[in-house]
């Protein structure tokens, strides 16, 4: 095991999986003789060439549907997208012809790409670079999504994603990119984690945070708080919100029969209200306490810095709602 | 049905044997009419159909157009690839789709090309390098751009061909795609059907640029052909495809055309936006089929018999389509939920309808 970077453990996903398979190329702004906004693909320029690595125009509609078209007769393209905001001029590509393509042809065309960047919010970039972008991507059937919370997860999700049949968005944390964690060593043998599986990054017995992505560490740390109250908090990373693991989440529920889902995002029509729409189908009997959802305020991500932190979900407010579910506020 | 797929030609010749008008065979002349009757056929079969319920949905004809579909499909390889808009059906045989599964798939049965998971804008054909027919105005350009990515990727020799109606030109994607095409110097040759309407809005009032001046910003050389003469656009098709399959860069192509339906089967032909008059002088003038056949008869290398035998034979073909679509069986609910991803993986839940499969 060595600790690396989350930046250097995509790196280090995307060097392997084009190592192994001429096919997979990277594509997007900046990423080749800039070594990517946020220098995840340093190195890969020099490493493969121009005919792998490619600096795209800013033209995210057109770069995200070549991507589509290039997959459309068996190429594997890793469009970046500086961030998932951004992504937002190729919806049209992403949900009408990356999701439906496989389905409408058929099965005569199936799509092997990853879409990838960094999704949700940084510190002071405001409104327009400030959100979570993963409802948009998992409302239409057709295309997967993973949220790697640890350098671990970001490279074993990564090359499991370019390894996917189907398009698999990869969105990974803004703020995580320097996080440091251990990854096991490439030689050590092919370190892939399935999509699908969720992992219970902290075991407790009394309520379930279920959360994903950089989320991860905000529910770690409000966990830590509710134990100094002496509540033992469960952390389940979802790591994967399609497939999503039903099986985890289940089991989660009965351990502990009070759910706080903490999301990034906004809470209407999120990841939150699907998990506990879930919840209340499959485990109703099982809760002894409504589902609450930790989200970002329903409105636009402000600027000012105390008007951010308002907005954002805290970890605070994660404590807050445990006491609730558990009616000890 | 296999008269359809007359594909014995080779690229760059003009039927291999004797030329007898503007450099074409009579038999190559001959192969130009019976396919643009079949799909003339074809199309007036589907309106039929539509108009008695069998097909539902959008049903977007290309009755006058069919010389744009021949021209440009027809000098093309067989491996070479065809991306178009949801006008498709007619490109789909001009690929070498059998009518057949195109009529089934307008119909919605299981014998469709898709199954019936697509409908009139969504035919596939991928084994004979027809990659589809996209729904979204402009949406199949970066497509087509992406499959020209791939064939320089591996370096290959195959073209893309790109079909885009007059008004996609407007759209973003068109922009962003040719750029890309041009900095990379991409084997696509973008073909405009310009039917002179975008749905009911004349693109000139749409647009300040005539269409074959609209690449011009972006380094991909333009050019116009007249689109009702089926010689013509092929003769520029096959010297363009052969630039283009020695890497010669893009072309774009304003194939100048005119549509004598609707936009779809549930808009009017004419009315407020342009008037019966029009159309009526167009289909006059400027049928690409009547064309080609006065064009032959004047050069005496066809006679009435043999049009009408041609005639005969496609609506042989489009009868047996219309056969087979009839007979073809409905899609099961087995079908709703296949081909919503290649890879079923083996932890977690990819459907959260909660519905049992």
């Amino acid at each position: 095991m060595a600790t690396i970077t989350y930046r250097e453990a995509l790196n280090q996903a995307l060097a392997e999986e084009m190592e192994r398979d001429d096919s997979v190329f990277l594509m997007g702004e900046e990423v080749a003789e800039y070594d990517g906004a946020y220098k995840v693909s340093k190195g890969l320029l020099d490493q493969f060439g121009d005919r792998r690595v490619v600096d795209s125009p800013i033209s995210e509609l057109g770069f995200a549907g070549l991507g589509v078209g290039a997959a459309m007769v068996g190429l594997r393209p890793v469009i970046e997208f500086m961030t998932f905001n951004f992504s937002f001029l190729a919806l049209d590509q992403v949900i009408n012809s990356a999701a439906k393509m496989y389905y409408m042809s058929d099965g005569q065309v199936h799509l092997p790409m990853v879409f990838r960047g960094p999704t949700g919010a940084a510190l002071q970039l405001s409104a327009q670079h400030s959100q979570a972008c993963q409802t948009w991507y998992l409302h239409a059937p057709g295309v997967k999504l993973v949220t790697p919370a640890t350098p671990a997860d970001a490279k074993g999700l990564l090359k499991a994603a370019i390894r996917d049949e189907d398009p698999v968005a990869v969105m990974e944390g803004e703020l995580l990119y320097n996080l440091k964690g251990e990854v096991p060593d490439p030689e050590d043998g092919d370190f892939v984690i399935p999509l699908g599986l969720a992992e219970v990054k902290r075991e407790g017995g009394d309520v379930s945070i279920i959360t994903s992505g950089a989320m991860v560490h905000m529910a770690l740390m409000a966990a830590g708080n509710l134990e100094k109250d002496g509540i033992d908090a469960e952390v389940l990373d979802l790591r994967s919100l399609r497939p999503l693991d039903v099986d985890a989440i289940l089991a989660t529920v009965q351990k502990t029969n009070r759910v706080v889902v903490l999301e990034e995002g906004w809470p209407y029509a999120g990841v939150g209200a699907q998990i506990a729409a879930t919840i209340q189908e499959e485990a109703f009997d099982d809760l002894d306490a409504p589902v609450l959802r930790v989200t970002q305020a329903d409105v636009p991500m402000p600027y000012a810095k105390n008007l951010e932190q308002m907005a954002k979900p805290s970890a605070d407010r994660v404590v807050q709602a445990c006491k609730k579910v558990l009616y000890t506020d | 049905m296999a008269d359809t797929k007359t594909k014995e030609k080779k690229e760059g010749t003009r039927g291999g044997g004797k030329a007898e008008l503007d450099g074409f065979s009579r038999d190559m002349l001959h192969w130009f009419l019976k396919q643009m009757l079949l799909y003339r056929r074809f199309e007036e079969k589907a309106e039929e159909a539509y108009a008695i319920g069998k097909i539902g949905g959008f049903c977007h004809l290309h009755i006058g157009q069919e010389a744009v579909a021949q021209g440009v499909v027809g000098p093309l390889r067989p491996d070479d690839y065809v991306v178009t808009s949801y006008r498709d059906h007619t490109q789909a045989l001009a690929k070498g789709v059998d009518p057949g599964p195109v009529m089934a798939e307008l119909y919605g049965k299981k014998g469709g090309s898709v199954g019936g998971k697509g409908g009139s804008m969504h035919i596939f054909g991928v084994d004979v390098g027809f990659m589809g027919g996209h729904g979204i105005v402009g949406g199949q350009i970066p497509l087509a751009t992406g499959i020209g990515w791939a064939i320089q990727y591996r370096e290959s020799d195959q073209i893309c061909v790109c079909f885009l109606g007059d008004a996609a030109v407007n759209q973003g994607a068109f922009l962003e795609s040719l750029n890309m095409a041009a900095v990379w110097k991409l084997p696509v040759i973008y073909v405009v059907e310009n039917n002179e309407y975008g749905m009911g809005t004349a693109f000139k009032r749409v647009s300040a640029l005539p269409v074959v001046d609209r690449a011009k910003g972006t380094g991909v050389p333009g050019h116009a052909v007249d689109g009702q003469d089926v010689m013509a656009t092929w003769t520029l098709i096959e010297r363009l495809a052969s630039e283009v399959r020695k890497g010669g860069g893009p072309q774009y192509v304003d194939a100048r055309t005119y549509r004598f339906r609707g936009h779809s089967m549930s808009d009017p032909v004419s009315g407020t936006y342009r008037s019966k008059k029009e159309v009526e002088e167009k289909k006059e003038e400027a049928d690409p089929i009547t064309i080609l056949r006065d064009r032959l008869f004047e050069a005496k290398l066809l006679k009435q018999e043999e049009l009408e035998e041609m005639d005969q034979a496609v609506r042989v073909i489009v009868d047996e389509a219309a056969k087979f679509a009839d007979d073809s069986p409905l899609p099961t609910a087995d079908d709703l939920y296949t081909h919503t991803y290649k890879e079923i993986n083996e932890h977690g839940r990819l459907f959260l309808d909660g519905r049992d499969r």
